[in-house]
């Protein structure tokens, strides 16, 4: 007899297979970082587009698939990492430690910037971080130092190449694999219950005690500073910026938006599939020009209209897939089931 | 006296960023959907007055009478096909739709037009100006700009106030199921006011082009962004808040013209900043909602 008992289910948080994520991706992750020494390092440091792409569409999808707020403002923060690298490198530290010291300083200027963004909602709030990553590029060309309104490259460069290209690789798989690990470990924490309470009804979250702005704020905060590191590794990538108006442009946002869209809004790994295909897109298609940008539009449209879970939320729903678990579900509890039956046997002798 | 000047050019500059609003705000007003793509829109409009011109050989005026009607038709449609669906879907979905739109619109406008600069001939219009005192001189066209952006909201109030399908949109906008309930198809309602929207962006981009002496592919990502603060400093839900909005905001970068010709942007978008952390409601407090 398998009848449910009260106080015989468990709640289970999918532990044995993020178990076997983590020790998969961690091979993954070392396969990887050894990867410059079997293949030949300019091959490997195409990846680090890949690399980028994904840590950009998984913060965007932080920001709009697990708190509700779509942001086309993301650029702000990809110029400010291009740009707050070149800042703590002048200052005498080396590129990649430039690169993790600028995300942090744009976290810091992320959480004032918040308060500004945070008093509009929907659709006025994607405006808002439009015109707030706007007013940062304006504000970034005043600065002479930064090279204006021109571009500017990077200083204090390693000189050789081959070993240049080998450092932005790993901080860009360092990066990626932060950025991923970083989520899953938000999401299955109390927070990750809370954003999404926050998503799917923000009033109703607010009235079973979520610290709601709070919470965004966090979310907010991270989501810049992952776009920060981005914006440091195409900065390294390209030996500095080509011009305000390219790593301010907000085709950053229509590139995250894409991403996100296809491969899966509100998933983990919908992001990663959305960003591969970007990739492959773009290595194959990005010759055709403009006609290219207009077809990843229509396809954002269709996909929204047509395909609203995205490739991998149609997957993981039909064969109720999960790479990155962080759900919850109840089943029930044998142990517990069990003594509990022996309890009642006991009490109640036949 | 330069700075009554700027102050007086400002005022007018505030009436094109109000026409450029009034389409988002009706939008937002009656279906709470934020059209991204408005700036393209208007852009779109713009270059149907290019293209209605040369083609035709029509002046600008005739050529409005063709390209507003059509945009509207556009609006539409495009609420019908697309947007509809994507209410049902969820919150973000409308964003999501029209943010692809806005990616399709400049693409597409350069790969016709290239991105040369397309003029939009106003005869001598764009000249003509009326000297009040030394030291200030109204453009004609400006002031035209400022007398159609009054003439719009004035009738706009009064469509939502007497007509019916004004009555119907502000139904609508508060309760589409009850307005289901009384046999009106909120559907058709809500199309109704996205034609509405696009017919009056097509005009404000004709007008915009006609200010900055033609158009180009891209000048929809600030004429958006313009129309947007103008809303946002004038307060949601007020039409003539907007038109204070458009003003502050003309005023505001006619006046850093004067310091700086790089300064204009910047403080437009402080002001803007300013407003939304000090006063987040608005200059104007709304009392109806629109």
């Amino acid at each position: 007899m398998s009848q449910l008992v009260a106080g015989s289910v468990r709640i289970d948080r999918y532990r044995r297979r993020l178990l076997t994520t983590g020790i998969v991706g961690g091979a993954v992750l070392a396969v990887l970082a050894l990867a410059p020494y079997v293949v030949d390092p300019s091959i490997t440091s195409t990846w680090i587009k890949l690399f980028y792409l994904i840590t950009l569409a998984t913060m965007w999808n932080l920001l709009a698939g697990y708190a509700g707020m779509v942001s086309v403002g993301q650029q702000a923060y990809i110029g400010l990492g291009a740009y707050g690298l070149f800042v703590f490198n002048d200052l005498g530290l080396d590129p990649y430690s430039s690169a993790l010291v600028a995300s942090v300083a744009v976290g810091v200027i992320a959480l004032p910037l918040s308060f500004v963004a945070f008093r509009l909602r929907g659709g006025y709030f994607a405006i808002g971080t439009w015109v707030i990553a706007e007013a940062v590029r304006q504000v970034i060309i005043r600065f002479d130092s930064l090279g204006a309104g021109r571009g500017r490259s990077i200083s204090n460069y390693t000189a050789d190449p081959i070993f240049r290209n080998l450092f932005t690789y790993w901080l860009a798989l360092g990066v990626v694999a932060l950025a991923l690990v970083a989520t899953v470990f938000l999401l299955r924490s109390r927070m990750g219950i809370a954003l999404q309470s926050i998503r799917d009804n923000e009033i109703a979250a607010r009235a079973v005690g979520i610290k709601v702005n709070r919470t965004k704020r966090t979310v907010f905060v991270v989501a810049a500073m992952g776009a920060s590191l981005a914006g440091s590794l195409i900065c390294l990538q390209a030996i500095g910026v080509a011009s305000p108006s390219q790593i301010f442009s907000v085709s950053y946002s229509a590139f995250m938006i894409f991403m996100v869209l296809i491969g899966g809004i509100g998933t983990i790994e919908g992001p990663i599939i959305g960003a591969a295909i970007y990739y492959v897109m773009d290595l194959y298609f990005s010759q055709l020009g403009l006609w290219y940008l207009v077809a990843l539009g229509v396809l954002a449209v269709l996909v929204t209209l047509f395909l609203p879970k995205g490739i991998w939320g149609e997957l993981s729903s039909k064969f109720n897939l999960t790479i990155f678990p962080v759900g919850h579900r109840v089943i029930p509890d044998e142990r517990a089931t069990a003594s509990l039956r022996q309890a009642t046997r006991t009490e109640v002798p036949s | 006296m330069a700075i009554l000047n700027a102050l007086t050019q400002g005022i007018l500059l505030g009436g094109l960023f109000a026409m450029a609003a009034l389409g988002l705000s009706i939008a937002f007003g009656v279906l709470r959907v934020v059209n991204l793509a408005h700036g393209e829109i208007m852009t779109l409009g713009a270059y149907l007055a290019f293209v209605t011109i040369s083609s035709l050989g029509v002046n600008v005026w005739i050529s409005l009478l063709v390209l507003v009607p059509i945009m509207g038709f556009v609006g539409y449609w495009v609420q019908r096909a697309l947007l509809q669906r994507a209410l049902r879907l969820s919150e973000l979905s409308p964003l999501l739709v029209t943010f692809g739109i806005s990616i399709i619109i400049p693409n597409v406008l350069i790969e016709i037009f290239t991105n040369n600069k397309k003029a939009i001939p106003t005869g001598d219009l764009a000249v003509q100006s009326i000297t009040i005192t030394e030291g200030i001189r109204i453009g004609v066209l400006p002031l035209l700009t400022m007398v159609v952006a009054i003439v719009l909201i004035a009738g706009m109030q009064l469509f939502l106030a007497q007509a019916r399908i004004g009555r119907y949109m502000r139904a609508a906008a508060d309760d589409s199921e009850t307005l289901r309930l009384m046999g009106v198809d909120h559907r058709k309602v809500y199309a109704f006011a996205m034609a509405l929207a696009f017919a009056i962006a097509a005009l404000a981009g004709v007008f915009f082009g006609m200010r900055q002496g033609g158009v180009t592919p891209f000048d929809g990502q600030l004429t958006v962004l313009f129309a947007f603060e103008a809303v946002i400093i004038g307060g949601l839900g007020s039409l003539w808040g907007t038109l204070a909005g458009g003003i502050v905001l003309g005023v505001a970068q006619t006046m850093a013209g004067l310091v700086g010709p790089e300064l204009p942007l910047l403080v437009g978008n402080l002001v803007f900043i300013a407003i939304l952390v000090f006063r987040p409601t608005g200059i104007v407090q709304s009392k109806v909602a629109v």
